[in-house]
């Protein structure tokens, strides 16, 4: 391995950060602490890492309905992205956008958006600033295997391979659009396959190995920083939950869950390190329990935190306008 | 001062801000080479290049994405859409994406992007080239709608928009692009949100946008020889509203009539009408009237398409009903 300890230490960190969340948000939504919707990335950990720590801070992403992982790998933070959850003011959205809207653009998470494969094409304008404003920097557009039979895929994967843009394509199979199998509903069984329309280089990765993502996401990283354009990567993965809280899993069976649950992409890391004598067994689970730790005060910030005040339910509709531009008594 | 057509007036506005801006950047289809289906943009690709003229696939739901991943980025995109019948094809994009980003993010970011279009009847091209879709724009938190029916108002509005924050939809009308009008040279800018009284009068107020303006301006100068003095106000932009400036007019005249392209069923008049119900029920003295466009898809035949949409003769008999 190629990586530092500290790296490698840091990856597993994460990638527990992301379970541990997640599973805590199971168990919010259950006591009604979380309301609406939370759709979880238990399982799919190691892609959100993997891809992540291939990139630099001042790199973009774009992540979808199903995007905590993606924002912690980011750097998002656990009190804010809990506190976003629970609706409180103190979240990173001041409570408005909940599990589905999560955004930090400063940090260049560009956000997570409700409506499958919509923020493709977003990804490809980011990319597309990048190449203008010759910044060098690259762009993770996080989809699953759902998106790429959206419209909007297609428009964005031509554009970006038209315009040479600086864009990976990081497609999330976890075989499932909702209830629908991908082999039910996708022409191809590769997703990876569908970038040879549109002339772009494609790979495949095992979507359970971090190390494997990180290497395939570095690849089509130093191509885009290059100048080289895009890459479609398809990361083979699984979600552990069902698809949201009221799913009951009746499309696929316990056999199946069981062989992927076998692959767990931090069972599977932590083994990694400690056969390799980078880590201890007993260093693995203090790791664990700190991040645990960080988990338990998250949702101790979250459910402290006072709800954002109904006074402010119509702040930040339009961003402000200097008086030459715009009469401020206007109905808008 | 010196007469330009309308189109000339947005290469003009487009070319002033591109060249004050490099930030500025146009895209869509048929917009560098071309120069735009209807000449808006011709002369840009010359002057600025591909790189910032840029001609695009047949994919409006990728143009409207990607300008708004370019403005949330740091640049300031002016994306066409040909025609707004096309705009269907991007609504995710522009409904939920530019619209809610900055709230639904907590106020953290800003999309400045200028989405440009064109509506309206009057070409015999039928029901999918023809449409006057600005209520659906307007219906929505966190978009501007402007509507411009001068060549003077095109420019300046099309200057303000690109240099707002917030995402603009700036819908022109096909049959004004070859209408002149005065423009000055250089820079001037017209807030969004500030109507304008393009007639003054004391009997009746109209309001009146884009090419239906012109429609209610010919109906008030008829109308003098019936000794009916009609104050014809422009909004400019339907979001932001001035509904102060209507709401003036209507205390002095009592009466008000609306006219709009735009199917009658949930029409932009009908929001207008409610406002000034809202805000100025006792100011009236007759039941508001609105003369819109007909609930049919646009026909093509000149006859039925002329039938579909309002005219100078129905303009002036509404008018004439709410002073009888």
């Amino acid at each position: 391995m190629k990586e530092s300890k500290k790296e490698l230490v840091g990856y597993l960190r994460k990638m527990m950060e992301i379970r541990l969340f997640e599973e805590k948000v199971m168990e919010l939504l259950a006591r009604n602490i979380i309301k609406g919707a939370s759709h979880l990335y238990a399982g799919e950990e190691a892609v959100a890492v993997g891809a992540c720590s291939a990139i630099k801070p001042d790199d973009y992403i774009t992540s979808t309905h199903r995007g905590h992982g993606h924002c912690l790998a980011k750097g998002g933070k656990l009190p804010e992205m809990m506190a976003e959850l629970c609706g409180k003011a103190t979240g990173y959205c001041k409570g408005r956008g909940g599990s589905m809207h999560i955004a930090d653009v400063t940090k260049g998470n560009l956000g997570a958006t409700g409506i499958v494969a919509s923020n493709i094409p977003v990804a490809v304008g980011a990319a597309l600033s990048v190449k203008m404003r010759k910044t060098k920097q690259v762009v993770l557009c996080f989809f699953g295997d759902g998106a790429s039979n959206n419209g909007v895929f297609h428009e964005s994967l031509n554009m970006a391979s038209v315009w040479n843009l600086p864009v990976i394509f990081v497609c999330e199979n976890n075989l499932y659009g909702m209830s629908v199998a991908a082999k039910r509903c996708s022409a191809v069984k590769d997703m990876a396959d569908k970038a040879k329309a549109y002339d772009m280089p494609n790979m495949i990765c095992d979507g359970m190995g971090i190390l494997d993502v990180k290497e395939t996401i570095e690849k089509a990283v130093k191509r885009a920083r290059r100048g080289d354009g895009p890459t479609l990567v398809e990361c083979k993965t699984y979600r552990y939950f069902g698809h949201s809280r009221s799913d009951p899993r009746a499309y696929r069976t316990k056999e199946e869950e069981k062989e992927w649950r076998n692959k767990c992409p931090i069972k599977q890391f932590s083994k990694k390190l400690t056969d390799n004598k980078i880590l201890y067994a007993q260093e693995i689970a203090q790791i664990e329990r700190q991040a645990e730790e960080d988990v338990e005060s998250a949702e101790k910030f979250a459910v402290e935190s006072p709800y954002p005040d109904v006074k402010g339910l119509r702040d930040d509709i339009y961003a402000p306008s200097p008086a030459n531009l715009l009469n401020g008594g206007a109905i808008r | 001062m010196r007469e330009i057509l309308y189109k000339n007036a947005l290469v003009e506005a487009m070319r002033e801000e591109m060249e004050r801006d490099e930030k500025v950047f146009i895209m869509g289809e048929d917009v560098a080479i071309y120069g735009g289906a209807y000449g808006a943009t011709k002369g840009l690709y010359e002057q600025f290049g591909e790189e910032r003229v840029r001609d695009t696939a047949i994919s409006e739901s990728a143009i409207v994405g990607a300008a708004i991943g370019a403005a949330i980025t740091g640049m300031r995109p002016v994306a066409e859409i040909m025609y707004i019948d096309f705009i269907t094809q991007a609504m995710d994009q522009l409904v939920n994406q530019a619209a809610k980003m900055r709230y639904m993010f907590g106020g953290r970011t800003t999309v400045p992007m200028v989405l440009r279009t064109e509506g309206g009847a009057g070409r015999c091209i039928a029901a999918h080239h023809s449409q006057s879709l600005e209520a659906w724009i307007m219906h929505v938190p966190g978009l501007y709608l402007v509507m411009p029916s001068t060549p003077y108002d095109a420019k300046g509005l099309l200057k303000a928009s690109i240099r707002d924050d917030n995402p603009v939809v700036f819908i022109e009308h096909k049959m004004l692009y070859g209408m002149k009008g005065e423009v000055p040279e250089g820079d001037y800018i017209i807030p969004l949100g500030v109507a304008d009284i393009k007639r003054k009068g004391t009997d009746v107020t109209v309001v009146a946008y884009s090419r239906q303006l012109h429609v209610a301006m010919e109906a008030a100068t008829e109308l003098e020889k019936d000794n009916i003095s009609a104050e014809v106000i422009d909004p400019r932009t339907l979001k932001p509203l001035d509904i102060d400036t209507i709401l003036t007019s209507v205390k002095k005249t009592s009466k008000l009539v609306i006219v709009s392209e735009g199917y009658k069923t949930c029409n932009v008049a009908s929001e207008i009408a409610m406002l000034v119900t809202e805000h100025g029920f006792d100011l009236l003295d007759a039941p508001i009237k609105r003369v819109c466009g007909v609930d049919v898809p646009i026909p093509m035949s000149p006859v039925l398409e002329d039938a579909a949409i309002p005219n100078k003769q129905r303009v002036i008999n509404a008018i004439k009903e709410v002073c009888q």
